[in-house]
């Protein structure tokens, strides 16, 4: 699904540039629910954000369902983005003026998914996340994990091939943090895959395996035994 | 066609009435200007109306030419000579000036000791008599209340009919009753009235108390002989009047001896300057109102771009989040941009509607004044498609600043945790 060879990614800082991914490999199969941990700073949100397209990689190659991401126009940047990811925040980015629903059918909407069909996917979507009955609430309605669920109904929303989701569970609270595993997991045994960034240990425990990132190289790459989130909930 | 999406719409009109306030205050610049358009482009109209009412009925290409006193001696004669035309310089006239289309001469009664008593059954009027062509109407148009004017047919068979003024019908006759057919005397002879008329402009020769008979009627009662009083002159409107009018005096000159530099020997009068004049003027007056239109407009238009510019910093996370999720540079530069164009539009529309409201006020309280040139001031169908087209134009060149600032947003870096 995502295959990534010596990836390499430097910023630069007026003179000086800093090199932030020295040289990944890394490769993710269909239905893998991957943790990507490491020390803050470590570089974990700029290996998302190449795989999301959000940047660019500087040296290395980058496949995603097949098709080489390189040299990508901003149009066809949002055109993949679109059609092969989903991505959920760690702030949720839910659009504060749009209710549930408007924000889940976004996706779609820029998709040129037809009305109709849009608002009947959205709430299929939010009912998966539990949260149909609060279709027409607005963000500023939900509770912090409403509205990680409403995002995460969004990101799948799209149908998309991979779901990249940064620090997740970083602004709720533990238990919140379960349950939004737990519904994670749950599209994960859906056949999903989906990629966490975390630095919580008991978050990347429940997923399937663990990538450890230090100073831009990984240093460890494991497959683990889950622990399912439905037991804390 | 997105112009058409119907979800476009609903996005821009989402995000326009998510701060009502702002947006409202946003268009506050565009509503002035169309104002001050409008304003300005109906009062132009309005002036231009008054004008109009003004010189109602005059040929603008027209000329008026009369006899005054030489004011140099020249081949023997005195200055202080008086001069007079005759029915010969007409014929000269038609025929070696070829700007000249009509020359209609005219004689008044009166003068030189001659009494003028228009009478009627006891009644007198003080009214003053002209001896007309048909052809004067080409040159300055009557508005007949009554009856009709003079025709070729009374002139060539010197009838002795008249046409009188509103004024006149009104000191010789009493309310009510029809002056047509009847009888009034000038000098003691009889003539039957066939018309009443009204000045046709506020601005007129010969008012409202005038009897106007056949100049061949005027010669046989009169005795006038051959003598022109003046001439009423139409010029072919490709030439200038002015150098048309600059030929006939040369020629007359020539005719009744008089010096070539005597400026005073010859009175006339060019029509044609006081509405080049005046057409300059509001011309002047249009040019004026779109310039200073299309600044406040710009002013207006750029107000608004500013608080988009503002919106879309707000809104960077969002914009962010949008591209995250799939929209393209194009959809986002769209939206922004019809952000501006139905702020602009809506604002235009608001101010237009005011201005219409300003305008009609303006013309019930100057209707009843017709002291000032100024009779309704209202805005073309054209005025109104320019102001919006160039306004609509405007929006989007405007537009495209917020536009483009809202597609150079890297969502990577809308999207940055901090
Ligand atoms: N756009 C950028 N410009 C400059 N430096 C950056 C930029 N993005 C990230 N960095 C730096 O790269 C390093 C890795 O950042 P990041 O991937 O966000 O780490 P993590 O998510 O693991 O905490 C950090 O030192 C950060 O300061
Ligand atoms: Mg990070």
């Amino acid at each position: 699904m995502i295959e990534i060879k010596n990836l390499h990614k430097s910023y630069k800082m007026g003179s000086n540039s800093l090199h932030v991914l020295k040289g990944i490999n890394f490769s993710v199969e269909e239905g893998e629910l991957v943790a990507i941990m490491g020390s803050s700073g470590s570089g974990k949100s700029t290996l998302l954000n190449i795989l999301g397209m959000l940047d660019e990689l500087d040296e290395g190659s980058y496949t995603l369902d097949g098709v080489p991401i390189k040299n990508l126009n901003e149009t066809k940047a949002a055109q993949y983005r679109n059609k092969f990811l989903g991505f959920i925040f760690q702030s949720f980015n839910l659009i504060n003026y749009k209710t549930a629903a408007e924000n889940v059918a976004l996706p779609l909407y820029y998709q040129k998914v037809g009305r109709k069909e849009r608002h009947e996917k959205a709430l299929k979507y939010l009912e998966r996340v539990g949260l149909k009955e609060w279709a027409t609430h607005l963000p500023s309605e939900l509770s912090g994990g409403q509205k990680q669920r409403v995002a995460i109904a969004r990101a799948m929303a799209a149908e998309p091939k991979v779901l990249l989701a940064d620090e997740p569970t970083g602004a709720l609270d533990s238990k919140t943090s379960y349950e939004v595993m737990d519904l994670i997991q749950k599209i994960n045994d859906a056949g999903n895959t989906i990629l966490i960034v975390t630095h919580e240990p008991d978050i990347a425990d429940m997923c399937k395996r663990i990538v450890h990132l230090k100073d831009g190289v990984i240093v460890e790459d494991k497959k683990i035994e889950q622990v399912r989130a439905s037991q804390y909930v | 066609m997105w112009l058409f999406d119907r979800d476009l719409w609903s996005e821009v009109f989402s995000t326009l009435t998510k701060n009502m306030l702002r947006t409202v205050l946003t268009t506050l610049g565009v509503i002035f200007a169309i104002i001050i358009l409008i304003l300005l482009l109906g009062s132009a109209t309005g002036m231009i109306n008054g004008f109009d009412r003004i010189f109602a009925g005059k040929a603008s290409n027209s000329l008026f030419v009369w006899g005054q006193e030489t004011s140099m001696p020249y081949k023997g004669f005195e200055r202080g000579r008086p001069v007079e035309y005759e029915m010969d310089d007409i014929t000269m006239l038609s025929k070696r000036v070829e700007e000249v289309d009509v020359i209609s001469p005219r004689i008044e009664l009166g003068g030189f000791q001659q009494a003028v008593v228009v009478k009627r059954e006891g009644r007198t009027s003080g009214s003053r008599v002209f001896g007309d062509f048909s052809t004067i109407d080409l040159v300055n148009k009557k508005k007949i209340v009554e009856g009709r004017f003079i025709n070729l047919n009374d002139v060539n068979n010197g009838k002795k009919v008249c046409v009188i003024g509103l004024e006149t019908y009104e000191l010789l006759f009493d309310k009510g009753i029809s002056a047509i057919g009847k009888d009034i005397s000038i000098n003691n002879i009889y003539f039957t009235v066939i018309g009443v008329y009204e000045k046709s402009g506020d601005f007129d020769f010969d008012g409202e108390n005038s009897v106007i008979i056949p100049f061949t009627t005027f010669q046989r009662s009169f005795n006038s002989g051959e003598r022109v009083g003046w001439m009423a002159i139409l010029i072919k409107p490709e030439y200038p009047v002015a150098q048309a009018e600059a030929k006939i005096k040369e020629l007359l000159k020539v005719k009744y001896d008089i010096h070539p530099d005597d400026n005073r020997a010859i009175g006339s009068f060019d029509f044609s300057q006081i509405f080049t004049a005046i057409s300059a003027f509001t011309m002047v007056l249009q040019g004026f109102a779109f310039f200073v239109g299309i600044f406040t407009m710009l002013a207006g238009v750029i107000a608004v771009s500013n608080i988009l510019l503002i919106t879309v910093k707000e809104r960077t996370k969002e914009i962010g989040v949008r591209r995250a999720l799939g929209a393209t540079p194009k959809v986002i530069k769209r939206q922004i941009i019809l952000e501006s164009i139905v702020l602009t539009v809506v604002a235009g529309a608001v101010g237009f509607i005011i201005a219409v409201g300003f305008l009609y006020i303006l013309n019930v309280q100057t209707a009843s004044n017709t002291d000032v040139p100024f009779v309704n001031p209202t805005v073309s169908m054209t005025q109104i498609l320019v102001s919006f087209t160039l306004m609509t134009l405007l929006s989007i060149l405007i537009g495209l600043i917020p536009a483009r600032r809202a597609v150079r947003i890297k969502p990577i870096e809308a999207l940055r945790e901090d």
